[in-house]
Parts: C-alpha cells; sequence; structure tokens
C-alpha cells in the first residue's frame, strides 16, 4: 500500500513535468527549426553568389603570361 | 489485475523521458515544405534589393521596403508585389508551425523567434529594423 502511494505520487510528478514542458513556449528548439528554414532560403542566394566568385580569377591568371 | 495497474504507473513515470525526446519542434510537414520552397524560389528575386539597402527585414519577422528610390521604377511595382507575397508565406509559415505542433498560440512566439533568427542570419550589408523601428544597416 505504501509502495502503491509512492508510485503514484511519482506519477503525479512525472505528469506535471509534461504539463510544464508543454504550456512553455521551447524556444531552444524554435530557434533550431527557425535556422533550419531560414538556411534553406538563404542557401537559393549564396549558392550563385559563390560559384562565379571562384571562376573570375582564373580567367585572368593565364594572361599575364604573354 | 493489480500487476497491470501498477505496470501503468511505472510507465507513466517515463513519460517525461519521452516528452523529451521530442523536444524539436515539428517542420516536416508538406504545408511548411511548400511555403519554404516558395520562400526559397522567392529570395532569388528580393536577394538584391536586401543587398542594396531597398528592403530590409523588420523587428516582426516580416520584409519591408526601406528606401523605394533604390529600386527602378520600372521594377518597383514587382519588388512591392515580391515584398507582399513574402509577408503573407511568413505569416503562413509562422501559423503553420505553431499549428503543427499542436499550438496555434505559440504563432507570436514562432514569428518572434524568426523575427531575431532572420535577423541573425542576414549577409552583412542589409539592413533590418531594430526593437524601435529604426533601421540599421548590418
Amino acid at each position: 500500500m505504501t509502495l502503491k502511494k509512492w508510485f503514484i505520487a511519482l506519477a503525479a510528478a512525472g505528469l506535471s513535468a509534461c504539463v510544464t514542458i508543454n504550456i512553455y513556449f521551447p524556444a531552444a528548439a524554435a530557434e533550431k527549426a527557425a535556422d533550419k528554414i531560414i538556411d534553406k532560403v538563404l542557401s537559393s542566394e549564396q549558392a550563385p553568389k559563390t560559384a562565379p566568385a571562384p571562376a573570375k580569377p582564373s580567367v585572368p591568371a593565364p594572361q599575364p603570361k604573354q | 489485475m493489480k500487476s497491470t495497474k501498477r505496470n501503468f504507473l511505472i510507465a507513466l513515470l517515463f513519460a517525461p523521458l519521452l516528452v523529451f525526446a521530442q523536444a524539436d519542434l515539428e517542420i516536416n510537414t508538406p504545408a511548411i515544405a511548400a511555403l519554404t520552397a516558395s520562400m526559397e524560389k522567392r529570395h532569388a528575386q528580393l536577394a538584391p534589393f536586401y543587398a542594396s539597402g531597398a528592403i530590409g527585414y523588420t523587428s516582426d519577422g516580416s520584409v519591408a521596403v526601406r528606401d523605394a528610390k533604390l529600386i527602378a521604377l520600372p521594377q518597383r511595382q514587382a519588388v512591392n508585389q515580391a515584398v507582399a507575397a513574402e509577408n503573407a508565406d511568413r505569416a503562413k509559415l509562422y501559423k503553420e508551425i505553431a499549428v503543427a505542433n499542436s499550438h496555434p498560440e505559440w504563432e507570436g512566439d514562432v514569428r518572434a523567434t524568426f523575427a531575431q533568427r532572420w535577423i541573425a542570419k542576414a549577409p552583412g550589408g542589409w539592413y533590418y529594423q531594430d526593437s524601435s523601428g529604426g533601421w540599421v544597416k548590418k
């Protein structure tokens, strides 16, 4: 009987922890989720920006040899 | 019968662990994927205007025209429309994330989080609005 009461008390504590987690906004998880989406959106601009940059110096490089 | 009850109580003890394991926010829904793709596509059009300072990030997770004079007159209407479409997508995105996580009331918190992260992730030279509404160059 005492053991049963002990279990019930622990279960109640566990349940209250669940409620606490669900009520408050998970700021850290939201930041992680936001970063994932923002990286995806912004990468569509950064990809073409970095692509032509290394191509430019490779073209004029052979010219000074003449 | 008694042992079933005890097993149930033991299972309840582990419930918090399961909740912690799922602490990541759900963002893998078709609606969120569609909105992200739409914004990704539009970003190529908007990027030069962020870079020139014509448009910038607001403090509430949206986009606004900062200086219309920096946009060539024939392009102005298209940019205004793209900004409006971007803000509509963003509003839907913030709402969808809150709804996908079974907490529609989190929409405002999601928006506030995105507002900070957009600005944090913006490349140098872009403009954003500080909390008092003034434009700041990053």
